[in-house]
């Protein structure tokens, strides 16, 4: 907490804070026990800026980057990840695609409306042979005069039957694996457009989750992100971004936690005494701690370096993996400082229990991120030392 | 329609206050400042009337502190405060409330003004103080504790409803006044990102005591506090223990007229 913010860090920080304890809390805690998508609270997110981080003012937003993101994050995923995956999901692969890619007509058509919250934003990859293997995909976009015929479904979609702009990665030339990959923006008025499955989750319960169909889906020809072909590069770049955005979440897990394993430490009693004066929960707080700040550090770091225009692949990758595996680590012990009430709905971290795993899932598994990072470290090696 | 909000920079309530050795005041390692709750009902309360009033309204955000409470005026900036006067001067260290209503006196008569509202009290020191003083100073009335406000359609009168015990009291006031804000009058808005990023833009002036024109340090402190101690320790909970049930509440009932002395 004590990294060196300036004064309008520390502010967007606080605001983010004060809104996630005192708006979001009440509201994250009857939509997570009920499974509500709470879409309200994205037009307060979006009055209050949160929505349109990176997007410029001409559109609509506040023109800040992914450190002030990432600072954002943190607060609203202590509070509700699920809400923070939405968001996250919405600033920094939505919005962010649009901004880089869209013609100077969709940016004006969707970003202020996407800034402002009333619209939310979806990034569709994935697809039920098209996991980790994302070149794999096979859903199609046939070019048929001033529209695009999509074929196919995508499935695990965040936010997917809420989302009003989709960024939809499909297969246009079928004889090249990773080239052959184009990105389109999917309005889901669109005929042939429709929601299929709704999953039923371990976690994340206020977010929704969902299987896209497309059959015969009709999609404007300038709906088209970049070029035909581009569309591998665009998910690429768009994920160091998300990945980002998901260790923050983590991180925002973690430190939540991490405050309820001390929290409950220090009023529980056994043997006459209060649990956090043994050293078994002193060592746990003391790992807890460090790990948290280390993710911490790693995350601000691959932002800093995204809003500096650097590469980041490597250091997005760094921070998702170890974020992720902290927030897992960091909320077994937690709950292991509750004891047997930490598995009931009673208490918090049983919620953040469920809500850490898919961390270590999404925007590309542990195992990806490895593979990333040993990629990125072995070239940098061949390139720099000599043989 | 020229509006004053008053701001004050507290420890945050959720800070755990401990004495330096000396007395003289608190310890201020890794403590948290905020602006003081009821200042923010103030500059919420100024918003809301120059939202109402539209046209050539203003706000501007008065505040006699410490270099550091720059980032918490910024703050009131944020919320959509239009711009501030900060009277920072080494020599308000440890001011009493007559000090700093006579530095706060001089800066509002600088700056002009239609109303003024201000917190009811400081959550640190609870003084509350600020508001009479200054009103007797700039020869203007003063409502205190208010929870509604309402300006006239003239905009030369006011009508303000204020806490008493037992209910609420109807005050009608001319203008200019001073106005103390109560929590229930209204539910401040926080600094939004682009509030956030238009306050950069947003003047500050800063003013030392020289610039309002005192010659020296105004030294004529009503009051000056000798030592701060910490409030004795509470004896805790007694638990009343008997075999018979009549008998425990026989002690419990000795206990609360002899030691306790409340029935």
């Amino acid at each position: 907490m004590n990294y060196p913010l300036s004064e309008d860090e520390r502010m967007i920080q606080k605001t983010a804070r004060d809104f996630a304890r005192k708006e979001l809390a009440p509201v994250s805690l009857e939509a997570n026990e009920k499974g509500i998508f709470p879409e309200r609270i994205f037009r307060r997110l979006g009055e209050l800026g949160f929505m349109g981080i990176m997007v410029p003012e001409e559109y609509g937003g506040v023109n800040l980057g992914s450190f002030c993101l990432v600072l954002a994050l943190e607060e609203i995923n202590a509070v509700c990840a699920s809400t923070g995956v939405t968001m996250s999901v919405h600033n920094s692969l939505t919005n962010w695609c649009i901004l880089k890619y869209g013609s100077e007509e969709i940016r004006k058509r969707l970003l202020p409306s996407l800034a402002s919250g009333e619209m939310l934003g979806a990034y569709a990859i994935t697809e039920s042979e098209a996991g980790s293997d994302v070149s794999a995909m096979r859903l199609s976009a046939v070019r048929k005069g001033h529209e695009y015929i999509l074929n196919g479904a995508k499935i695990f979609i965040s936010t997917g039957d809420k989302a009003g702009a989709i960024i939809v990665f499909a297969r246009t030339d079928p004889g090249n694996r990773t080239k052959g990959i184009s990105a389109f923006v999917v309005e889901p008025g669109s005929p042939g457009f429709s929601i299929g499955k709704i999953e039923k989750k371990m976690g994340l319960k206020a977010s929704t989750t969902v299987e896209l169909v497309f059959e015969d889906c009709r999609v404007r020809a300038d709906n088209l992100l970049g070029a035909e072909g581009m569309g591998m590069k665009i998910a690429l770049a768009g994920l160091d971004g998300g990945r980002i955005g998901i260790a923050a979440q983590a991180v925002g897990i973690a430190q939540a936690a991490l405050d309820e394993g001390v929290r409950f430490s220090r009023e529980r009693k056994q043997f006459n005494t209060r649990i956090v004066d043994f050293q078994s929960t002193r060592w746990k707080i003391a790992d807890m701690a460090t790990a948290v700040e280390a993710a911490r550090l790693l995350t601000y770091r691959a932002a800093k370096l995204r809003d500096a225009g650097e590469p980041c692949s490597k250091e997005a990758a760094m921070a998702k993996l170890f974020a992720s595996r902290t927030a897992n680590r960091v909320v077994y012990d937690a709950l292991q400082m509750h004891g047997g009430v930490g598995y009931t709905e009673e208490f918090l971290i049983e919620r953040l229990f469920r809500d850490a795993r898919v961390t270590e899932l999404y925007e590309g598994t542990s195992e990806i991120q490895r593979l990333v990072i040993s990629k990125a470290v072995i070239e940098e090696f061949e390139r720099t030392v000599p043989d | 329609m020229k509006i004053l909000a008053l701001l004050k920079r507290v420890p945050d309530t959720e800070a755990k206050i401990l004495i330096n050795q000396e007395g003289t005041g608190i310890k201020d390692e890794g403590i948290k400042y905020v602006i003081n709750t009821y200042d923010e009902y103030a500059v919420e309360e100024g918003l809301r009337l120059k939202e109402k009033t539209g046209g050539t309204s203003t706000v501007t955000v008065v505040c006699a502190g410490p270099e550091e409470a720059t980032e918490l005026i910024r703050t009131a900036l944020a919320m959509g405060a239009d711009d501030a006067v900060h009277v920072c001067d080494k020599a308000l260290e440890r001011p009493d409330p007559f000090v700093i209503a006579a530095v706060l006196a001089k800066a509002i008569k600088a700056e002009g003004f239609d109303i003024i509202f201000c917190g009811k009290q400081a959550i640190d020191d609870d003084m509350g103080q600020i508001q009479s003083i200054l009103a007797e100073m700039l020869d203007i009335p003063q409502v205190n504790v208010a929870t509604a406000f309402e300006l006239a359609a003239d905009a030369k009168r006011a009508t303000v409803r204020r806490r008493v015990e037992g209910g609420d009291e109807k005050v009608e006031t001319s203008l200019p006044v001073i106005v103390s804000c109560e929590k229930g009058l209204n539910d401040p808005r926080y600094a939004s990102l682009p509030g956030i990023m238009k306050a950069k833009k947003k003047e500050i002036r800063k003013k030392t005591l020289a610039d309002l024109g005192f010659a020296q340090a105004p030294g004529d402190a009503r009051s000056t506090i000798l030592r701060w101690l910490p409030p004795q320790k509470s004896s805790g909970c007694t638990m009343v223990k008997a075999e018979e049930t009549r008998d425990a509440v026989k002690e419990l009932v000795r206990l609360l007229r002899e030691e306790a002395k409340v029935v």
